[in-house]
């Protein structure tokens, strides 16, 4: 049973069926499977956020997933979400406010900054620093993110009106 | 760091997974949501033959209140956890602890059941299901057995769970109408593994506390339940009950010393939180304020 | 008719209309980022590669007896498992030292151990595979006999005698010792009031790039070249040292930077674990890659700090400082970082500690020693958050004996505003600095009053606030000085060649090199400004030894201030060449045109005359057109190094205030204020986020971030569990502000920004508390600041 499973998902809409051992994580199977390299490997124990995706529809650590363990359901990368424009508006406000500098937890950081931004569309400061603590980011000093990410909440929810 | 290569077996149900686990026994390992798991797989501290995978076995996930029980399915995300209006009325407790655990995308998966045979003696499940007087339903292919949460932990990452049982729901009494709890922890930062925790339940009629349970983590090999409430119930609370509620606290207390913290702090830390919690459950500022002078 | 400039007196070249210079301007390269279409080197793959996984030490020191590979090599997807020895027969070991340190000594070092591991994660062997997977599957499975030797851990005992050597061959653990007595400085502590002594503890930390270390090396035996894919800071650097360590021509070496995850200082040095994935693709001919994980990260990254510093200051009851004193420790680990050295940091802790004040009276020493944990080196701001914490805790705790605010304080002993320029008692040079206006400044963001009213206020209701101020200095754009004079073949001149293209659009190659500075970007603007080009019309090529000039790349906040400075001179002669050409065309003075957004214009009125790209057009298709004799040359290149001063030295000012639990030992940032001087900001944006950052790494050494070596030499949290970095919860919002004053050393007047941050983050952290805790009688001087610090200092644990 260490051999090759089968399995069939659909990432960012589109339908695959892929040839996995066991012990292939997400992480590795969207980057090295499937090219998806903008699902950065930060830590490979979850801690960093680096890796973060959507798979039906929650955000989730890649590489605390097994492949095998995402048959059937529907996972959704940075490329995805950049590719709908789900997320244009987010991407405009970071940078705006260069809410990134290396760019390497950004993908990871969006994730998880249109999370709170669809289930806490109020969020405030605090809020928004706490949701995204899961996320780390060298580089920044996460002030930046965070304006961005008001700023995106607060131009939606005007929309919204 | 990747994992070393094992074999996966998808349970398609209970029975199923059950004859799995019998069959592979101690070289099987359980993976439920597999945030603790998956981190200690791909450090290559656990290299298990085989993962049974339970996390399709819909029959292990769900809240339901029945006979003033609230029962959660072992495969109950910690965020399902967090939203659910029956754990916030019958167990508000869980609702304010399981926001203290890890990050949201660590939420959306991991379970309840796992986080409890999972057994983290830092984690703040275990010590709220003590709290709670919980019962911890596990299976075999014998039959179930139920077992007290304050029996179920025994030492670090380890319970009474056998290698050929499965955790398939938590059974929590439905808080009475003056019931009371209490939850607090000392992380470094937020979603932290705590340095000291508490988890606290009580009833409160009047100004006495009655039925208080204050279950600790953090503070030794396992979550524990403080025997020291004796001082603290029955009567009102004065601070001198307190401080001997506190010595005794300190003398049934066996914690270790790690990098965030040593003996002493654990101690002393602890003490702080058995005043904060009891000054909070009864309105008493006071107390506390007393007590940390 | 006036001429352009006459038009315009007191203006620069960077003054012109639809200038870029001082705005703020989005990034050229951020969609690309956010779309996760970056390309770093831990996404690359070529064909036939493998990959490599190093075998690490467990011990912190042992001897290698043996090494049996044979199981591992008979295992799937396993291509070879190579020795020490056997990488030695195509690398050679180097030294780290540089000869203007004098008395720098280190030991041989191998790109994998031979006879010894010197350090736990020190790589004893390597395996190459089909994967990462395999290959750890393998390293599993190669057993080496080790016999554990006496590990040097305690930097404090390193130097006693009954402690052993660790290389016999250099007699001592001392490795570097610099001594330094300026002024009168026993008479000076005579003549003072107050004597305030402490001693300084700063844990060992390090970078958590969160890209780890990668690199992918590919040796092409057709054309017997090197091609190296590596996230670095410096590609020169590497192409030298690699060449000069394979036995190649420089010429045979080239090193591609693309996107980089992070760097921070971790990734300007070469590590021995990259070295031998260079010499692995040279052995097997084929291109081998090597992505540290974060484990190996933790334990083989350049670790940083881990100084003990026992220090004194001498104070009149006036305010005056009458006198400086440190006495320092620094463990380096088992080598000399090669090249650029481990002792850097200890040399900037001498060159720095007094450095804002006026007292010329200062004696130094500091001893760097080796032990048996993970190599220290460069990370940054070097130097600079050790020698800030001690000069700033020091001033406050003079400020506290005599009973005078910190403030005030300050004020009477910073150098003035217009004192310069001048020296320091180690002999910096300061060309103009403006510690008076900065801190003014300061006082005025934070309202400082108001602030200490409402501390007072909550004080009274057992509400513990800290305020803390620390006044810093910051070595940037450094000269050959540096490394140069030492003898390391590190580049301190940058080059940049710009070129307007065949459609008119213009194409810029730099040396530096971007890993999210904004490199990219400051190079755009300059070049767009001075050429009266948009910016979107600037391309901007970096990071590749084939393909930019010759230079240093982006390490000690040289980006800007040299690397712009080039683009800037380059831009100049390129504007001037097609202003020639455009002459020419027009039959017109080259002094009565411009460039106005990417044409020329007439430079009295601003009539437009011709596109740029209509000339370039006429340029490359039908010079036939243009006069006899005349050559039209649209590229031009220039290179810059300061001469003048060896570093440009920034100033500024921080504060911070945050709140302590004195029943928890908790601390909770409440704000946090930077007033920095950086000369010429090009991008404001940019530098305000080289500021929040770098104060956001100070703050993770303030308060969380350490090392933690047990008495073994095990680094016991090498994990991101378990090592703590700042996480947004918990980070305060950071306000900046800025004053101005150019270095006249260049014309675009610009110093470095990237490590004011880091400089005195942890200064006025520890400050803060220290304020904060004042009513307890307690003085902490160590970091980070934990909880179990804290409650240990108050007496309750």
């Amino acid at each position: 049973m260490t051999d090759l499973a089968s399995i069939s998902l659909t990432v960012n809409g589109e339908r695959i069926s892929a040839q996995v051992l066991p012990r292939l994580n997400l992480a590795d199977f969207l980057r090295d499977h499937l090219g998806l390299t903008g699902t950065h490997v930060g830590c490979e124990h979850g801690v960093c956020g680096a890796c973060t995706v959507r798979a039906n529809g929650d955000i989730v650590r890649a590489c605390l997933l097994l492949a095998v363990q995402v048959e059937n359901a529907s996972v959704q990368t940075i490329e995805g979400l950049s590719d709908s424009g789900e997320v244009s508006d987010l991407q405009a406000a970071f940078r705006d406010r260069n809410a990134l500098q290396c760019g390497y937890c950004t993908p990871g950081m969006l994730m998880a900054a249109q999370d709170i931004l669809i289930h806490e569309p109020q969020a405030d400061r605090e809020q928004i620093r706490e949701h995204l603590s899961g996320n780390y980011c060298r580089c920044t000093g996460y002030h930046a993110i965070i304006d961005a990410v008001e700023a995106t909440a607060r131009a939606r929810s005007e929309q919204a009106r | 760091m990747k994992a070393s290569a094992f074999s996966y077996a998808r349970a398609s149900s209970v029975v199923d997974a059950l004859e799995l686990l019998a069959r592979h026994g101690d070289q099987a390992k359980v993976l439920s949501g597999g945030q603790s798991l998956m981190p200690a797989l791909n450090l290559r501290l656990s290299a298990p033959e085989l993962l049974v995978d339970i996390g399709a076995i819909d029959e292990l996930r769900g809240i339901s209140v029945a006979s003033g029980v609230l029962r959660i399915g072992a495969l109950t995300r910690h965020v399902d956890v967090l939203k659910s209006a029956e754990i916030a009325k019958h167990a508000p407790l869980l609702t304010e602890a399981i926001a203290h655990v890890a990050h949201p995308a660590i939420r959306n998966r991991g379970t309840f059941g796992g986080s409890l045979a999972h057994a983290d003696p830092a984690s703040e499940l275990p010590a709220c299901v003590l709290a709670l007087d919980a019962v911890i339903l596990v299976r075999s292919k014998d039959g179930e057995r139920r077992i007290q949460a304050a029996d179920f932990f025994t030492g670090i990452y380890e319970t009474l769970l056998a290698s050929d049982e499965l955790l398939v729901a938590v059974e929590i009494p439905v808080a009475k109408p003056n019931a009371v709890h209490f939850f607090h922890e000392y992380a470094r930062r937020k979603g932290d593994y705590a340095i000291v925790g508490l988890a606290a339940s009580g009833i409160l009629s009047g100004d006495v506390l009655t039925d208080l349970r204050l279950g600790y983590f953090a503070v030794g090999d396992k979550p524990m339940l403080a025997t020291a409430t004796e001082h603290l119930t029955g009567r009102p609370v004065t601070a001198s009950m307190l401080a001997d509620a506190q010595a005794a606290l300190d003398a049934e207390l066996d914690p270790q010393e790690d990098q965030q913290a040593s003996v002493g702090m654990r101690r002393y830390l602890a003490r702080q939180l058995m005043a904060r919690c009891v000054s909070a459950l009864l309105e008493r500022p006071d107390l506390e304020t007393k007590a940390l002078a | 008719m006036n001429d352009g400039s006459e038009k315009q007196p007191g203006l620069s070249v960077l003054d012109r209309p639809n200038s870029y210079i001082g705005k703020t301007v989005p990034r050229p390269n951020l969609d690309r980022l956010m779309q996760g279409r970056g390309q770093y080197v831990s996404d690359m793959v070529l064909p036939r590669m493998a990959h490599a996984v190093f075998l690490r030490s467990p011990y912190a020191h042992a001897k290698i007896l043996n090494i049996d590979e044979t199981a591992a090599k008979a295992m799937p997807g396993v291509i070879a498992v190579v020795t020490g020895a056997e990488l030695a027969k195509v690398i050679t070991p180097w030294v780290g030292v540089l000869s203007h340190l004098k008395g720098l000594k280190s030991a041989p070092q191998h790109a994998i151990a031979i006879d010894r591991a010197c350090w736990q994660g020190e790589a004893v062997a390597a395996v190459i595979a089909t994967s990462r997977a395999l290959a750890e599957d393998a390293a599993e499975a190669v057993l080496v006999d080790y016999e554990e030797l006496v590990p040097v851990t305690d930097m404090r005992t390193a130097l006693d005698p009954d402690t052993p050597v660790i290389h016999a061959d250099l007699g001592d653990n001392l490795a570097f010792e610099r001594n330094l007595d300026a002024g009168a400085v026993d008479q000076a502590f005579k003549d003072s009031d107050e004597v305030v002594e402490a001693e300084f503890v700063f844990g060992r930390h390090t970078g958590v790039t969160l890209e780890p270390r990668a690199v992918l090396a590919d040796w092409n035996s057709g054309e017997e070249r090197l091609t190296v894919y590596l996230g670095t800071q410096a590609p020169h650097m590497v192409q030298n040292i690699a060449a000069l360590h394979l036995g190649l021509d420089e010429a045979q070496v080239r090193v591609v930077c693309k996107d980089v995850g992070g760097s921070f200082g971790i990734k300007v040095h070469i590590y021995a674990d990259e070295m031998a994935t260079l010499a692995l693709s040279k052995l097997l001919r084929r291109p081998i890659k090597f992505v540290a994980d974060r484990v190996e990260s933790f334990n083989t990254d350049i670790h940083a700090r881990d100084h003990v510093c026992k220090a004194r200051i001498g104070v009149s009851k006036d305010g005056t400082i009458n006198a400086f004193e440190i006495d320092d420790v620094t463990g380096i680990g088992p080598y000399s970082m090669y090249p650029r050295t481990s002792a850097i940091e200890a040399n900037q802790v001498v060159n720095l500690v007094g450095g804002p004040y006026t007292t010329q009276n200062y004696r130094a020493r500091t001893r760097v020693v080796f032990q048996n944990k993970n190599v220290t080196c460069q990370y940054r701001g070097v130097g600079h958050p050790i020698a800030c914490s001690i000069t700033e805790g020091l001033v406050d705790l003079a400020a506290q004996r005599i009973g005078m605010d910190p403030i005030e304080i300050r004020r009477r002993n910073l150098i003035r505003d217009d004192a310069y320029p001048c020296g320091s008692p180690s002999g910096l040079k300061f060309e103009a600095l403006s510690h008076h206006a900065s801190l003014d400044k300061l006082v005025a963001m934070m309202n400082y009053d108001a602030l200490r009213a409402e501390q007072a206020e909550l004080r009274k209701q057992g509400i513990y606030r800290g305020i803390g101020i620390g006044s810093f200095i910051e070595v940037t754009n450094p000269s050959a000085a540096f490394y140069g004079v030492g003898g390391a073949r590190i580049s301190s001149q940058d080059g940049v060649a710009v070129r307007l293209d065949a459609t008119g659009r213009v194409i810029c190659q730099t040396s530096i090199t971007e890993q999210g500075q904004g490199s990219e970007s400051l190079t755009a603007q300059i070049v767009g400004s001075v050429l009266g080009v948009s910016m979107e019309r600037v391309r901007v090529i970096l990071g590749d030894t084939d393909n930019t000039p010759y230079g240093g790349g982006t390490w000690a906040s040289r980006g800007a201030g040299i690397g712009g400075e080039a683009a800037l001179q380059a831009a100049k002669v390129l504007r001037k060449n097609i202003l020639d050409v455009a002459a020419a065309i027009l039959q017109a003075k080259p002094g009565d045109l411009d460039i106005v957004d990417n044409a020329v214009v007439d430079a009295d009125g601003g009539q437009q005359r011709i596109e740029l790209h209509e000339l370039a057009r006429i340029v490359y298709f039908r010079p036939d057109t243009l006069p006899p004799g005349f050559q039209p040359e649209l590229m031009a290149t220039r290179h810059f190094v300061p001469r003048e001063y060896p570093f440009a030295f920034t100033n500024g000012v921080q504060a911070s205030l945050l709140e302590v639990d004195p029943q928890t030992g908790f601390i909770k940032l409440l704000r946090h204020w930077v007033v920095e001087d950086c000369g010429t900001i090009i991008n404001p944006q940019l530098v305000d986020e080289q500021i929040r950052g770098g104060v956001v790494q100070g703050l993770g050494a303030a308060l969380y971030e350490q090392c933690i070596y047990d008495e073994r030499g095990q680094l016991t949290n090498a994990n991101m569990a378990d090592y703590l970095v700042p996480m947004s919860g918990e980070m305060p919002d950071i306000d900046v502000g800025h004053v101005v004053s150019p270095t006249l050393e260049s014309e675009l007047g610009a110093k470095g920004a990237g490590e004011a941050g880091t400089a005195a983050a942890a200064a006025v952290v520890s400050n803060a508390v220290n304020d904060a805790l004042s009513p307890f009688n307690v003085t902490i001087t160590e970091i980070p600041l934990t909880p179990r610090v804290v409650l240990a200092a108050l007496g309750r644990i």
